[in-house]
């Protein structure tokens, strides 16, 4: 971390969900759009304080998990019928509610694996490296404290106005990552 | 212990989440087991649990050069202790589903406590599980057969077994378990990345953290995720255990043609799940020094799950025997008298008293907060409800033609799988609360009460707390 590097962003420390609500709230009526709040927890309503709304990730499970059960339906009714007719208990071929467990558990199957893939796609993880886990500061993030980061991609970005900014918030500890 | 009950924002119910006074304390107090220098007690229980684990491979590994026979199996008896410990672990997995999806959606927040372990315990309760019907299949080479696979014989599975049905419910609910329980894990091991010194365990938790940053961007998504394995999760375990039970209720066989079975498998593999986890909780929450986290608050809700749970199953046994009478079927009459009163009656009285009779004494409080008691009355479910099915199985050795009529007899290759079993499962549990966080620190932060937006600091926490010069604002 040699000064001569570029600057990432700059982050700003809270430590409590009531300050980073309230800011997060400001910086959403600022112009800056490349920023985030980090947590160690889930807080409640502060993606609507940042000025975001739902997640669009269960139309993606809704719809693989129609895949899935349908898939499964079709394969076990092709199987049975089609591909490998055996008469068993003289039952018809199609008996098709002996399909349900099957069909229901690779619903199930499809679906929750699309959640937790879908989830990480939306969030473009696994990531190997980020330039904000270097920092010392930011690394309380995980335990305790709050942080709001500001890209230096973003187009209002300046070092210097952007660290005086997060202070005018409320942040208790301003500082620049680098890359 | 109780100086400080966080209550609910809104009806000032006590959440029964008792905080050590802030979020770093909480961080300090579930990694503190695994960041302590390793404790010789850790070693004896996990060199005895792994002793117990190779010797499961090991009967296993003659059971697959050998066959089956190395067994006590016989014909009425086909199935023997191995579908038993299926049934027997299986059901133990079904109590972490139960708290990690169920209590989730109804918002129950006093699991946060106890979620990560029995969710643990849920996944290596399945391996388990899954190990036994594998190798109860004798010639395990075949076992692609179970799958859709197309092959050279042309042959497909036949999707009208229960069986099949099985194969799919077990491994999927396996898999379902695992992706809930990691999606939960990733924030704790980013907490884990960001504590630890030494740079394997460093690269080891920043891989599995897979660069997780706390972000309120990712946490939407997240919490959504999360939200919606909880929902799958709910009707999955409903089903999985419906679907163990149609092993046996779709059959013809009288005692297991019974509508009855998959409520009755439900609600006793909850009361087997439960007995499982107060057996594990109350040692490790001593051992890790973990009681301010998982309270008597927990101890006592999870004993009146298992008195509950128990007593449905009291009522299943005793709706069993009226329906074979009242039935009129000479067959099930039989089945049910020979298992009361034949000659596996000491089995089918050892289960009645464990998950019927003892855990009455839940009744009462004074037994609800004694730890010893408790300890005592769950190692009596976990045996009572390994009963259950022993006499489930085992009682068929009387079916309906008395010249086929036998005993089952255990052999050592029986009872080398079962204790065997037993190793695996704390063989895994001891690597699980030596290397990863047991208690879901982000979580039990989110219910803690200053995790509330609107939360004001009372007198007693307003020295603690800097003052907000931020009132106001626009929500």
């Amino acid at each position: 971390m040699s000064s001569s590097n570029k600057v990432f962003a700059a982050i700003g420390e809270f430590s409590t969900v009531k300050e980073i609500w309230h800011a997060c709230e400001k910086v959403r009526d600022s112009e800056f759009t490349k920023w985030d709040a980090h947590t160690p927890f889930p807080v409640h309503g502060l993606e609507h304080a940042m000025g975001m709304g739902r997640s669009r990730l269960p139309f993606f499970v809704f719809a693989m998990g129609i895949t899935g059960a349908a898939g499964a339906f079709a394969l076990q009714s092709w199987i049975s019928t089609t591909a490998y007719p055996i008469i068993i208990a003289a039952k018809p071929y199609f008996s098709w509610q002996a399909f349900i467990p099957v069909t229901f558990e690779v619903m199930v199957l499809f679906s929750a694996g699309s959640a937790v893939l879908g989830m990480l796609f939306l969030n473009r993880l696994p990531r190997w490296w980020n330039p904000l886990l270097e920092s010392e500061t930011f690394k309380q993030v995980t335990n305790n404290k709050f942080i709001i980061s500001i890209e230096a991609s973003d187009p209002k970005f300046d070092p210097d106005e952007t660290q005086e900014f997060l202070r005018s918030l409320g942040a208790s500890k301003v500082e620049l990552v680098e890359e | 212990m109780d100086m400080r009950v966080s209550r609910d924002p809104v009806d000032r119910r006590p959440l029964l989440v008792n905080p050590p006074t802030d979020y770093n304390g909480v961080t300090e107090a579930v990694a503190a087991p695994i960041e302590w220098k390793t404790p010789m007690g850790w070693w004896i229980f996990f060199l005895v649990s792994a002793v117990f684990a190779a010797m499961y491979a090991g009967s296993t590994a003659y059971l697959i050069w050998e066959g089956t026979g190395i067994w006590g199996l016989n014909v009425p008896v086909a199935w023997g202790w191995a579908i038993v410990n299926f049934v027997f672990w299986v059901g133990i997995g079904h109590a972490g589903t139960l708290i990690s999806a169920v209590l989730f959606l109804f918002r129950q927040k006093w699991r946060t406590s106890i979620n990560r372990f029995s969710e643990a315990m849920t996944i290596f309760a399945v391996v388990c599980a899954l190990s036994f019907p594998t190798i109860h299949v004798g010639r395990i080479w075949l076992l692609y057969w179970v799958f859709p696979v197309p092959n050279q014989m042309g042959a497909w599975p036949q999707f009208r077994s229960p069986l099949l049905w099985d194969v799919f419910a077990v491994s999927i609910y396996g898999t379902v378990s695992v992706l809930f329980w990691y999606t939960g894990l990733v924030p704790d091991l980013a907490t884990m990345r960001d504590r630890v010194k030494s740079k394997v365990a460093k690269f080891a938790y920043g891989i599995f953290a897979l660069g997780w940053t706390g972000s309120t961007r990712h946490w939407r998504h997240y919490e959504t995720a999360y939200m919606l394995l909880a929902g799958l999760a709910t009707p999955l375990v409903l089903s999985v255990h419906s679907v163990v039970s149609f092993d046996f209720a779709v059959s013809q066989l009288p005692g297991w043609h019974t509508t009855i079975f998959p409520p009755y498998f439900v609600a006793g593999a909850i009361f087997s799940g439960f007995g499982m986890v107060l057996t594990l909780m109350l040692v490790s929450r001593v051992i890790f020094k973990l009681e301010h986290i998982v309270t008597m608050h927990h101890l006592d809700n999870m004993a009146k799950v298992v008195l509950l749970t128990g007593m449905i199953v009291g009522y299943a046994y005793g709706m069993e025997f009226f329906i074979a009478w009242y039935g009129g079927n000479e067959y099930e009459m039989f089945a049910f008298i020979n298992r009361a009163f034949g000659p596996y009656w000491w089995a089918y009285w050892s289960m009645v008293s464990c998950n019927v009779l003892i855990p009455q004494v839940l009744w009462f409080k004074t037994i609800r907060h004694n730890v010893a008691a408790l300890f005592v009355l769950s190692i009596f479910v976990n045996i009572g409800m390994w009963f259950e099915r022993y006499v489930i199985v085992i009682t068929l050795s009387r079916d309906f033609l008395p010249s086929s009529w036998d005993m089952f007899y255990p052999t050592v290759w029986d009872w080398a799988a079962l204790l065997g079993s037993f190793g695996l499962f704390f063989t895994l549990f001891s690597l699980f609360v030596r290397f990863l966080p047991m208690v879901a620190m982000a979580e039990v932060k989110s219910v803690m009460p200053e995790s509330d937006p609107h939360h004001e600091p009372d007198e007693t926490e307003a020295a603690k707390q800097p003052a907000t010069a931020t009132a106001g604002g626009a929500s």
